[in-house]
């Protein structure tokens, strides 16, 4: 068990190399970092000083080795558009995100995992076609669509909910919260509605497929057979069954909530890392970009690695040995 | 050959699948108006002669606008009929293009790891792992920003179509790959796959004569589903402003010009192309879903 | 005890009703094993599930009465009929791996269906538990009992599914082919607990299996089952030594015998067309084409102390993984004409055997022999060598053997135009057809597609395609064990033909001892990747000598000595 621990832990740090690896070269054959630092008046001699300054005429593989100890430190360099150093940038966008993402993903797990099991359960009733009908139309509506929808319907028509920003927010300890107003509740409802949507029926339709395929089973026969009572075939067989395969996606989509955020904070102007990435694809700030894809891929690499933790503590095959 | 088509399971299930058959029809209208978009089309939208300020922002014929507009016009004046079918063609092509190339690459790496196993297998996973990493729109919007900042303005304008099709096909083939891969790895330890081998076979005949035609049943789901995702994602990064830009716009862009007029009244500049959108995507959807189905049996 | 009348059970469907067990009639009492065997989609299954009330939708039981003591077992409501399982009715069925609940351990699983019918505490019910796995032969229990199922050897998980079936004292256990999944000796000791307790605890058995030499070894009742309807039924030794009903006639002499060699299999029924086959592509001219001018086609074949090493998957950092040796120095001289029969149970080398001549495998040491001339392993033989087509191969699984995709002629002509034996298409489709009808197929199969035909035709299909390569040695592995027993004697029948007619060099790998007598003039012993014993047939069947060889005859479940009479 310890070793394939530690076969995922080398697996995650050649993932997060090769992202560093890419982010990096971003930076280097991506535009000319010094010609978007300095105006067009700039000498050449001062351009080559700050070339100089900067290192990027060193080796490659020096200036990666720099570039990957920079980071581990801290330190994310500027901004070409701000001038702000992209640390403070994303430092201050990552709360408003992941709560966001995790609201987001309350919601798809909290709603979409029983309605799998509901489904699973009862295929051919009217209310699981009903349901199946609507999460396959779910899937199919742009992310943005849902959330214009939502801003027309709740916003404007209605007029009951904010339609762009995060409302009230509160600092805690360098973490600023809309969690704890209810003006930022209320300003958070739509944003984590639209983007729960989506990842809800795509967790919605996996446990069903995972249910409907552990309830065909050898031991469900077996224990029908046996006549253990439905209702514990169902929670206790089945289901525990069913999560084990289902939580392994359920890692996956975190990073679906991240990319689809940046939709989502798009349409309600939230102000997370999804809309600072978009800008800095609009003006080509790199340091924003490369920084942001080693951010995002490091979320995804840990979210993974506790879900493996995870598979590991619950499926026994997993911790002991097989027998001879 | 063609009565064997048509008693064959598949259409069977269709023809017994009120969903499957809707579905299909509104996806014929749309595809077969997005197609024939020149012929049915009153105007190009994408020649700037061809409208004028003054018809616009006209409402559609029953909210009492212009009966030349049967949908009405947007702010610039253009048909929404005509924007929403060649919009509809452009999000197809597009989808379509990208589709194709990330399945031709997808499946072609996917069969090769598969088969081959070992050390070309193990690198091609973990260039997929990487991929993972970064979602779909993630590296689209990455790709379409490397080559806003590598090639130079007009060009990038120019390309603007290739360099949107190869950012949404390079987000798509790890999704061809993994299914084929992991289709292979079933069928070589069939006993078919080990007869050719035994009779020395060349590799590539025995992944394309021989493994392929066996495993087209998931790829065809997936073809189907990924075509719904690319077209999605194509008007998700138009919509976004990174995509298709307003004087040769895709469903997608339509949407986002529509979005201004969300809050004055002018209600169908954004719902007709979004509704268009919505009914392609879905019936896309529901056809593959279908089509999952039908491949397998258990999960009806 | 369990009375069955007339039981009808149809299928509903796309293509009409189907009809899976018609006008059943039997009875079990308490302490009997009767033993309801049948071939595949005879329809011995659905009458398990019928009882149990556990038949797959959209099966309906469309008549007949089903009586448990004096409970009327088609007249329960749901509920009741869910209470029933376990307590008074169970079933086991035959894979021992898919059976258990992989996420729970032994305990929690047995402790569960104790309490699911009785109220009793979970001390109370651990103790139950822990006896009952002693009593059915798991030393340790109270330690083992705490463990999870992957934790146990084939064997042993079985035990623990007929405790599960047994810790509700019920009064009737459906088995459903419970040892078709086990190694031959495992499956002597769990046919022989099954005996034990029909006789100790009075439980009524319905032995459901396809297989006649477990039939032989434990019932005591036995119900013949073809097509859904009862053939013939009566005490076991009765039915088997004289059977009076003309199917069971013909199934127990398609049986192979384990004490004695057939010249030939009796088998009434033939695939064999009526029509004869056109000019050009009759059997005679398969076999003119095979020949070829060439008397004796068979090469001699010969392993010299071949190993074969696989190197264990990490699973520790610390230490190295265990290399497997699947073949340890195995040497083996097969004569040029002769049918060598490899025998051994499962995990013994015999398939990788196969998949080092074959090239799939490469050994670790050794030298291989193809007549006079080395034979290249694996690594280094070219997908040109001569080797790829002088040899070929027969697999075990007629369904996955044949490319679903292509059709008999493509599946067929393939090796034709492979190894250029004939550069014109049409010609190519003749000889393929004539191969077909040497078969014994008729020659319209060359449009059809595998699904079309059966596991016996696609055997047929696979022997033929193997023959269109003008092989000289066939390798053979386990190419019946996947068929009916009648089936089986057809497609034995044809090999034993072609070796007779065409003198090729056969390698015969079976499991099952009395096929192997049938087929072979030598046998070689395998255990563990070693050579036990090898010698010529008839000397090891009368007179084995390694201990482990006289073990594995032993134990293989079979008829009592006397064979069958014919009408």
């Amino acid at each position: 068990m310890a070793f394939f621990v530690l076969k995922r832990l080398v697996q995650s740090v050649f993932v997060m190399i090769a992202v560093a690896f890419l982010a990096f070269s971003l930076f280097r054959f991506v535009g000319d970092p010094v010609s978007q630092m300095t105006g067009v008046e700039t000498s050449e001699q001062d351009r080559e000083r700050l070339r100089e300054d900067l290192g990027l005429n060193d080796a490659f593989v020096v200036q990666f080795l720099r570039f990957t100890g920079d980071m581990l430190q801290g330190d994310f360099g500027y901004s070409y558009r701000t001038r702000q150093p992209v640390a403070e940038m994303i430092g201050s966008r990552i709360p408003a995100t992941l709560e966001l993402g995790t609201v987001a993903l309350l919601i798809s797990l909290v709603v979409g995992v029983p309605a799998g099991v509901y489904t699973a359960l009862r295929p051919r009733g009217f209310v699981s076609q009903t349901i199946l009908m609507t999460t396959l139309v779910g899937v199919s509506i742009p992310t943005f669509v849902i959330g214009i929808m939502l801003i027309f319907l709740f916003g404007v028509q209605l007029g009951w909910l904010p339609t762009f920003g995060r409302g009230g927010t509160v600092e805690i300890g360098g973490w600023t919260s809309s969690l704890f107003t209810v003006e930022g509740w209320r300003a958070l409802i739509l944003p984590a509605l639209t983007l729960g949507v989506y990842q809800l029926t795509l967790t919605m339709r996996l446990v069903r497929a995972e249910m409907m395929e552990v309830m065909r089973s050898d031991y469900i026969r077996f224990a029908t057979a046996r006549g253990i009572p439905y209702r514990s075939l169902y929670f206790r067989h089945a289901l525990s069954n069913t999560m084990v395969p289902v939580i392994t996606i359920i890692g996956l989509q975190f990073g679906g909530v991240i990319a689809f955020s940046i939709v989502t904070e798009s349409v309600f102007q939230w102000p997370g890392l999804g809309l600072l990435f978009l800008d800095s694809i609009r003006f080509v700030d790199i340091p924003v970009m490369g920084v942001y894809l080693v951010v995002i891929a490091f979320f995804f690499v840990l979210v993974n690695m506790a879900v493996d933790l995870l598979y590991v503590a619950i499926d026994p095959r997993l911790r002991v040995r097989e027998a001879a | 050959m063609l009565t064997r088509l048509i008693q064959s399971e598949p259409v069977y299930l269709f023809l017994r699948s009120p969903a499957a058959i809707l579905a299909a029809f509104v996806a014929i209208l749309v595809i077969g108006g997005a197609v024939l978009a020149p012929l049915l089309a009153q105007s190009d939208p994408y020649d700037l002669s061809s409208f004028s300020l003054m018809d616009g922002l006209q409402p559609p014929v029953w909210q009492g606008g212009d009966p030349r507009f049967l949908l009405g016009t947007d702010d610039q004046g253009r048909d929404m009929v005509s924007a929403i079918l060649y919009g509809a063609r452009l999000s197809l092509m597009i989808g379509l293009m990208s589709m194709v190339i990330a399945s031709v690459l997808g499946v072609g790496l996917g069969l090769a790891a598969g088969y081959f196993g070992g050390r070309f297998d193990a690198i091609v996973m973990r260039i997929a792992d990487v991929q993972l990493a970064l979602p779909a729109i993630l590296t689209a919007l990455l790709i379409d920003g490397i080559s806003r900042g590598v090639l130079p303005p007009e060009v990038h304008q120019d390309l603007r179509v290739a360099v949107l099709t190869l950012a949404i096909a390079l987000s798509l083939w790890v999704n061809f790959a993994r299914t084929a891969r992991a289709s292979v790895f079933v069928e070589r330890n069939k006993d078919y796959v080990q007869a050719a081998m035994i009779m020395g076979q060349h590799p590539l005949r025995v992944m394309l004569r021989h493994i392929l035609p066996n495993i087209m049943g998931p790829l065809l789901v997936i073809m189907t589903v990924d075509l719904a995702s690319a077209i999605l994602l194509e008007a998700t990064l138009s919509f976004l402003g990174i995509g298709l830009p307003a004087d040769s716009p895709s469903l997608g862009t339509l949407i986002r010009i529509g979005m201004q007029f969300l809050l004055s009244g002018e209600w169908w500049i954004l719902w007709v192309p979004t509704l268009f959108l919505v009914a392609l995507v879905v019936s896309i959807n529901v056809l593959g879903d279908f089509l999952r189905d039908v491949f397998n049996p258990r999960l009806r | 005890m369990l009375r069955v009348e007339n039981l009808t059970v149809q299928f509903p469907g796309r293509f009409g009703v189907f009809t899976a067990i018609e006008e059943v009639t039997l009875t079990v009492a308490a302490g009997e094993i009767h033993g309801l065997v049948g071939e595949s989609g005879a329809g011995k299954s659905t009458i398990g599930a019928a009882v149990i009330g556990l038949l797959q939708p959209p099966g309906v039981v469309a008549g007949g009465t089903m009586t448990l003591g004096e409970t009327d077992l088609r007249a329960l409501d749901p509920v009741q009929a869910h209470q029933m399982r376990g307590k008074r009715i169970s079933m086991i069925f035959q894979d021992p791996q898919t059976s258990l609940n992989p996420l729970m351990t032994i305990e929690d699983q047995l402790i569960e269906t104790i309490q699911a019918h009785e109220d009793i505490g979970t001390a109370g019910a651990r103790a139950r538990a822990v006896a009952l796995l002693e009593e059915i032969g798991i030393a340790g229990a109270a330690k083992r009992i705490k463990a999870y199922p992957h934790q146990f050897s084939g064997g042993m998980r079985q035990r623990v599914v007929i405790a599960l079936a047994l810790c509700t004292n019920p009064e009737l256990i459906i088995a459903d082919e419970p040892t078709t999944a086990l190694d031959v000796a495992v499956q002597s000791q769990v046919l022989d607990l099954i005996r034990r307790l029909a006789d100790t605890r009075g439980i009524g058995f319905l032995l459901i299996t396809h297989d006649i030499g477990v039939i032989a070894q434990i019932t005591d009742t036995v119900t013949v089952l073809r097509g859904g309807r009862v053939m013939e039924t009566g005490p076991t030794g009765k039915v088997l030594r004289s059977p009076e009903h003309p199917y069971t006639q013909a199934l127990m002499a398609a049986v192979p015998p384990l004490d004695h060699k057939l010249d030939r299999f009796l088998v009434p029924h033939d695939d064999r067309p009526v029509l004869s086959a056109p000019e050009g592509r009759s059997a005679a001219d398969a076999e003119a084409w095979l020949t070829a001018g060439a008397q004796i086609l068979g090469e001699g074949l010969r392993l010299q102390d071949v190993s074969v090493r696989f190197s264990g998957t990490r699973t520790s950092l610390f230490q190295r993984p265990d290399a497997f040796t699947a073949l340890d120095r195995v040497s083996m001289t097969v004569r040029p004409g002769s049918v060598m029969g490899l025998v051994g149970e499962s995990g013994s080398g015999k398939s990788t055997i196969a998949k080092v001549i074959t090239g799939l495998v490469q050994p670790s040491a050794g030298a291989l022999y193809l007549g006079d001339t080395d034979l290249p392993p694996a690594r280094t033989r070219g997908r040109r060598d001569p080797s790829r087509r002088l040899i070929q191969m027969v697999f075990q699984d007629p369904f996955s053997s044949l490319n679903s995709r292509h059709r008999i002629g493509e599946i067929l002509t393939e090796p034709l135009w492979l190894y250029r034996l004939e550069t014109d298409a049409t010609k190519r489709r003749d000889i393929a057809a004539a191969m077909l009808d040497l078969v014994g197929l008729s020659a319209d199969a060359i449009d059809r597609f595998p699904h079309q035909f059966s596991g016996g035709q696609r055997q047929r299909i696979a022997v033929a395609r193997s023959l269109l390569a003008r092989p000289r040695v066939l390798i053979c592995d386990e190419p019946t064990s996947a068929l009916d027993v009648s089936i089986q004697a057809q497609v034995l029948n044809l090999l034993k033909d072609l070796q007779a007619r065409f003198g090729l060099t056969i390698l015969f790998i079976s499991h099952n001892l009395a096929v192997v007598r049938q087929m072979s003039d030598d046998v070689t012993v395998l255990k563990d990747g070693k050579v036990i014993e090898s010698e010529e047939s008839e000397m090891f069947f009368t007179h084995p000598q390694a201990a482990y060889s006289r073990e594995l005859l032993s134990l293989t479940p079979g008829f009592p000595k006397t064979s069958p009479q014919l009408g």
